[in-house]
């Protein structure tokens, strides 16, 4: 075949391979150029039957031939799968826009009590206070007497409380009104030095809109030879701070009467309102926000403790009452109601995990 | 406690504000919880006089006055019927706020006529519901001058919250003696001084009690006084009364009432023609009763002490006197009594009773002992002052008790407790202000406080006293000791296991409820409560009366309430303590949770990818395994029984037990007769779980090394047919049974009854992964596991290999 002539298949050939419109018909032109009857491929076979010094050079013009061809056909294949691909995903659309379900996670709340009662132990922990328990069902003794308020005491007519039918000797169990009776069981349990908190429930016969007859308390007791009232301005102020998450707080302390603290104070915290918002730590005005003082030399002795060798702190604080301030909820009644509107709003999303490393909320 | 500022200036001599008195109170330890000074909420409104009155040109009960305000003329539309040229009234200019009306007052057009203002009437100002005519004040008020003064209304009245150790603060004296020693100004000298009687006292006074009851009334000291002439009390007497709450009633109880508000002295008055015989204080018999002066009839018993004479029981000591020898207005003669009644026995008295009286609330708290004698003489004093007569010599029955008592006192505990750090003296005048005497020298004192303070037993207390007067402000915030290096943990393994469930359970899509712990007793009965040492004596309501023994049943009516709410599906738990008796060791930490409505893990509801199942259950099974799993408990540990408790449907729940004995909880769909008893409709289903009874798992760090082998493992199906009512559980177990080294799982993948599935037989399909741990397993190795399975499974469940 000529050079002339060659050069006139090629032309023929990457003009067939560019007009080839898909795979199949490609197909068929690779065949018909490399097929084992292609054109290209008897130009190779007809290779032997040259004379052996023209063979060589006819042979690199057929090579050269069939490579630009193989190049050709290889680019027009890839062409052809890219456009192919394309119409065919052209044809698989989402509706990109379309909800999702969230999961979950999205959906499960943590009750504002029990997130709040966790980043109250984060604090106290942080302080070395061991977390304490009592049962809700108490003793007469452990919710009063022990705690220097004998039969009668005056004291005991504000605190409402729920009682059982009294039992066959007499005695009468109770809801206890306080976690106070918690300081009783743990240092009849423990030994001094005592540092610890006791979350829980307590109850009393009330009910208007700051006050359920069933609510919260974390109460706090320190028992060693050396804390006094310092001590415990200084961690109620901590506690404060890191509770609130801000870096300064007013408070105000005023002497008050509990029966078993002696001194005994109530602690105010400085606020301002800023439409319904309340703005702790700013502000003059004031809310009270717990109890608390020195325990009283007849609580000691009545758990076995020498007064003139032991003492400390004690303090009460309302939980639901704190979360209220912290998180802005209006209404203690809708703590207990178990309204998923209410519990979706307020409560916390299941892996908002207070820790001190991270803040607390 | 209420008191006005100018009755406090009467005991203490002070150039403190009002303003400064309130900030003491609360910081010593009287709470202010009002203080109303009508100086500051009068200050707009002053005296004016007017000059014109003319009918109005376009209305025929209203006039238009001309009045001077002092600074200027104005026109004021006024419609009172009382208001002519002449009179002096009380003027509000335009910008007023008038609290009668709550209205900030503007220029206005009244009929076509300009208005400057108002002339008030009583309502308009709050004093009384008095509206037909406009206030008149005296004509020698001076124009322009604050109204609150020419209405005499200068006085500010302090409210105070009165802790109950404190029997002195319920008289002004003893708030007076306080804010002395906070250093707002001197106690004034008292003024009570002895009447001298000019007769011997006719009426014989007796305790009349066993020596262990003595100290019910230890002294009762009386006098007579002829001759009085009762009636209205004076003007300042009654105005002190009105303004702290107190209707006056007749000079002679009004003087009893003064003394009560003044000193904290309770005092009684009796209409001496009245009584027969001797005064008798005693204890109570039964069947004897007194109508007492708030008109009821109250049964006596004989732990109550009371007043009697010869012939009946008079009135309640410390708690209520009689209507029947009650003074009146036409009283001549009257007898007084001043006595003390023990504490305990008047609360108690006053409790059984359901009586509060002033009294009472005195008495139970501890009044001054000492006082007795001299709370007769000032009531004499008033007595003769007011309505004249002539007094008895003082008869006294007993002797006042001593509740007093001397202690040691070391001064080095005010900073030992405090961390205050005083000079001597001034912690020895802060005391010897409030009446404490002290007596030793140095630091080793001896201490003995006043007749009127019962509350200062201690060493303690004296401390109390001086920071309560120093302020806390003034102790300095002290660091506590911490461990050297980081905060250890501190939670039980109890409470770690709780906070793990919520977190769980959440995680889950459920929603953290906190019900009541006491729920209506119908519904404690239906879930296997109700005992009688459960039940409250005193509920708030009877939908509140009886403790838990489960939380289901508050779940279940807070997953209804939210129904009735439109919420149609939603998932909810709680964690918390429920109650099997009155025991500490009774009451135990469980978790339950409900789904109603369409809620599964996926999601509640409907949604475009497909609804959520309707809540069953499986559902509730998958969150008590999730909770269990979470605690460390896997599935196959667990055995799952059908003995759920009755309230759930029998054929659709289960329990979870580890061994035979550990309960440790129970799931499933709620019986269709208990969702009726509790109204709320199905689809609901859940579960509940004992905390308590989740034994603690081994500490994470002892687990086993992983072993993981390189080798694929096999997996085989088999399908059984079995009877319908073998438990998928036991087809699994079994499987698990035939090769425990080489089988490391089963999963069950197809249940089915139907077509081609005899009646009452199911076909069961199950999964077991082969894991071979050193050398690949040749065919005929797994075709001998597989007969050990299909027997192992024939065995325990009788059923067939499926072909």
């Amino acid at each position: 075949m000529s050079a002339l002539e060659l050069y006139s298949l090629k032309t023929e050939l990457l003009h067939a391979i560019a007009e080839a419109s898909d795979l199949d018909k490609l197909e068929e032109v690779r065949i018909a150029a490399l097929g084992k009857k292609g054109r290209i491929s008897e130009l190779m076979q007809a290779l032997g039957s040259l004379p052996p010094d023209e063979r060589k050079a006819y042979g690199q013009v057929v090579n050269s031939l069939k490579t630009s061809v193989g190049e050709a056909l290889e680019a027009r294949r890839r062409e052809l799968a890219r456009t192919a691909t394309a119409e065919k995903l052209s044809q698989e659309r989402a509706d990109v826009t379309l909800p999702v379900p969230e999961g979950p996670l999205a959906e499960g709340r943590i009750h504002p009590v029990s997130q709040v009662t966790d980043e109250i132990t984060e604090i106290f922990a942080a302080m070395g206070f061991a977390i304490a328990e009592g049962p809700d069902i108490e003793t007469d003794f452990n919710n009063f007497t022990a705690l220097n308020m004998p039969p009668e005491h005056p004291a005991r007519q504000d605190h409402d409380t729920f009682y059982f039918a009294p039992a066959a000797d007499g005695t009468r169990a109770l809801l206890r009104t306080h976690t106070s009776p918690v300081q009783i069981r743990a240092m009849l349990k423990t030994k001094p030095p005592l540092r610890i908190i006791a979350p829980g429930r307590v109850y009393r016969c009330d009910s208007d809109q700051t006050h359920t007859p069933m609510f919260h308390q974390v109460e706090g007791l320190v028992i060693d030879e050396e804390t006094h009232l310092g001590h415990l301005k200084w961690v109620l102020e901590e506690f404060c701070k890191a509770f609130f998450e801000i870096q300064e707080v007013k408070m105000r302390f005023r002497a008050s009467h509990f029966p078993f603290t002696e001194p005994s104070m109530e602690v105010d915290i400085g606020y301002a309102r800023d439409g319904d918002a309340i703005r702790i730590g700013e502000g003059d005005q004031w809310l009270e926000i717990l109890g608390c003082g020195m325990v009283h030399p007849n609580v000691l002795k009545n758990v076995g403790l020498d007064p003139d060798r032991y003492q400390g702190f004690a303090f009460g604080l309302g939980i639901d009452r704190i979360a209220m301030l912290k998180y802005g909820m209006p209404d203690l009644r809708a703590f207990f109601a178990g309204d998923l509107r209410w519990l979706k709003h307020y409560g916390f999303p299941p892996l908002a995990i207070p820790t001190l490393a991270a803040g607390l909320s | 406690m209420k008191f006005t500022f100018s009755w406090l200036k009467e005991h203490l001599d002070t150039k403190a504000s009002v303003e400064r008195i309130a900030d003491t109170l609360t910081r010593i330890g009287l709470e202010v919880e009002e203080l109303f000074d009508p100086a500051t909420s009068f200050a707009p409104f002053r005296v004016a006089e007017v000059i014109k009155c003319e009918k109005h040109p376009n209305a025929d009960k209203l006039s238009v006055c001309e009045v001077d305000t002092g600074k200027e003329r104005l026109q004021v539309v006024c419609g009172a019927p009382n208001a002519r040229a002449g009179m002096k009234g009380v003027f509000a200019p335009v910008g007023a706020y008038v609290p009668g009306i709550d209205l900030t007052l503007t220029k206005a057009k009244i009929r076509g006529v300009e208005s400057h203002g108002m002339l008030l009437s009583e309502r308009e100002l709050e004093l009384s519901d008095a509206h037909t005519g406009i206030i008149e004040v005296d004509a020698k008020a001076k124009v322009g001058s604050p109204a609150a003064k020419a209405l005499g209304l200068d006085d500010a009245v302090i409210e105070v919250a009165i802790t109950p150790n404190r029997p002195d603060y319920l008289g002004v004296r003893g708030i007076s003696r306080d804010l002395a020693a906070a250093g707002l100004g001197t106690l004034k000298k008292d003024h009570v001084r002895p009447v001298k009687g000019s007769f011997a006292n006719p009426i014989p006074i007796e305790l009349e009690f066993d020596n262990d009851r003595a100290n019910a009334c230890p002294v009762f000291a009386g006098r007579l006084v002829r001759n009085v002439k009762n009636g209205p009390s004076p003007e300042w007497l009654q105005r002190r009364l009105k303004a702290i709450g107190l209707r006056p009633i007749n000079a002679l109880v009004d003087i009893t009432n003064y003394i009560s508000y003044d000193r904290g002295r309770p005092l009684h008055v009796y209409d001496a023609d009245k009584l027969n015989g001797a005064i008798r204080a005693r204890l109570g018999r039964k069947g004897e009763t007194v109508l007492g002066l708030d008109g009821k009839i109250y049964e006596v018993d004989d732990d109550m002490c009371v007043i009697a004479d010869d012939r009946a029981v008079l009135g309640l000591g410390g708690v209520i006197g009689g209507e029947e020898t009650g003074v009146t207005e036409a009283t001549i003669n009257v007898f007084i009594e001043s006595a003390y009644f023990d504490p305990r026995r008047t609360a108690r008295t006053g409790r059984r009773l359901g009586i509060q009286s002033d009294a009472r609330y005195r008495f139970e708290r501890g009044v001054d002992p000492d006082f007795v004698v001299p709370g007769l003489e000032l009531a004499t004093d008033l007595v003769l002052q007011t309505c004249g007569g002539a007094p008895s010599k003082i008869t006294i029955a007993g002797k006042p008790p001593k509740t007093n008592k001397l202690f040691k006192f070391d001064l080095a505990l005010v900073k030992r407790l405090s961390g205050l750090d005083l000079g001597a003296s001034e912690i020895k005048r802060q005391l010897a202000a409030l009446g404490i005497a002290l007596d030793g020298k140095g630091k080793q004192l001896k201490a003995t406080p006043p007749s009127w303070r019962p509350d200062l037993t201690g060493p303690a207390d004296l401390v109390e006293e001086v920071v309560r007067l120093t302020g806390v402000d003034a102790i300095p915030a002290t660091p506590m000791m911490q461990v050297a290096g980081v905060a250890r943990p501190v939670l039980t393994e109890a409470q770690k296991r709780q906070r793990l469930t919520r977190r769980v359970l959440a995680a889950r899509g459920l929603v953290e409820a906190v019900t009541w712990s006491f729920i209506p007793p119908e519904h404690a009965e239906l879930f296997g409560g109700g005992q009688a040492e459960l039940t409250l004596s005193n509920p708030i309501s009877t939908e509140l009366a009886q403790m838990r023994p489960s939380l289901l049943p508050g779940l279940i009516a807070a997953a209804q309430r939210n129904r009735d709410r439109g919420v149609a599906d939603g998932a909810l738990f709680e964690l918390g303590q429920a109650y099997r008796g009155a025991e500490p060791q009774d009451q135990f930490v469980a978790v339950a949770g409900v789904r109603f409505g369409h809620s599964a893990l996926a999601g509640s509801g409907r949604h475009w990818s497909g609804e959520a199942p309707a809540a069953d259950v499986f559902a509730a099974k998958a969150d008590a395994i999730a909770a269990l799993a979470a605690l460390g408990l896997d599935q196959a540990s667990l055995a799952v029984t059908r003995e759920a408790s009755s309230w759930f449907h029998p054929g659709r729940s289960g329990a979870l037990k580890l061994g035979p004995k550990t309960l440790l909880g129970i799931f499933g769909e709620f019986h269709p007769d208990l969702l009726a008893r509790l109204g709320i409709d199905p689809p609901i289903a859940g579960f509940e779980l004992d905390l308590d009874a989740v034994p603690a798992t081994r500490q994470k760090r002892e687990s086993k090394a992983l072993e993981a082998s390189d080798l694929q493992p096999v997996r085989r199906d088999f399908a059984f047919l079995l009877d319908a009512e073998i438990g998928a559980g036991e087809v699994v177990r079994a499987a698990l049974s035939a090769d425990r080294a080489l089988i490391s799982d089963v999963g069950v993948f197809d249940v089915f009854t139907g077509q081609g599935v005899p009646e009452g037989k199911k076909s069961l399909a199950i999964e077991v992964t082969l894991q071979p741990r050193e050398k690949t397993l040749t065919d005929a190795e797994i075709e001998a596991v597989a007969e050990r399975i299909v027997a192992a499974v024939k065995k325990a469940t009788a059923g067939e290999l499926r072909r």
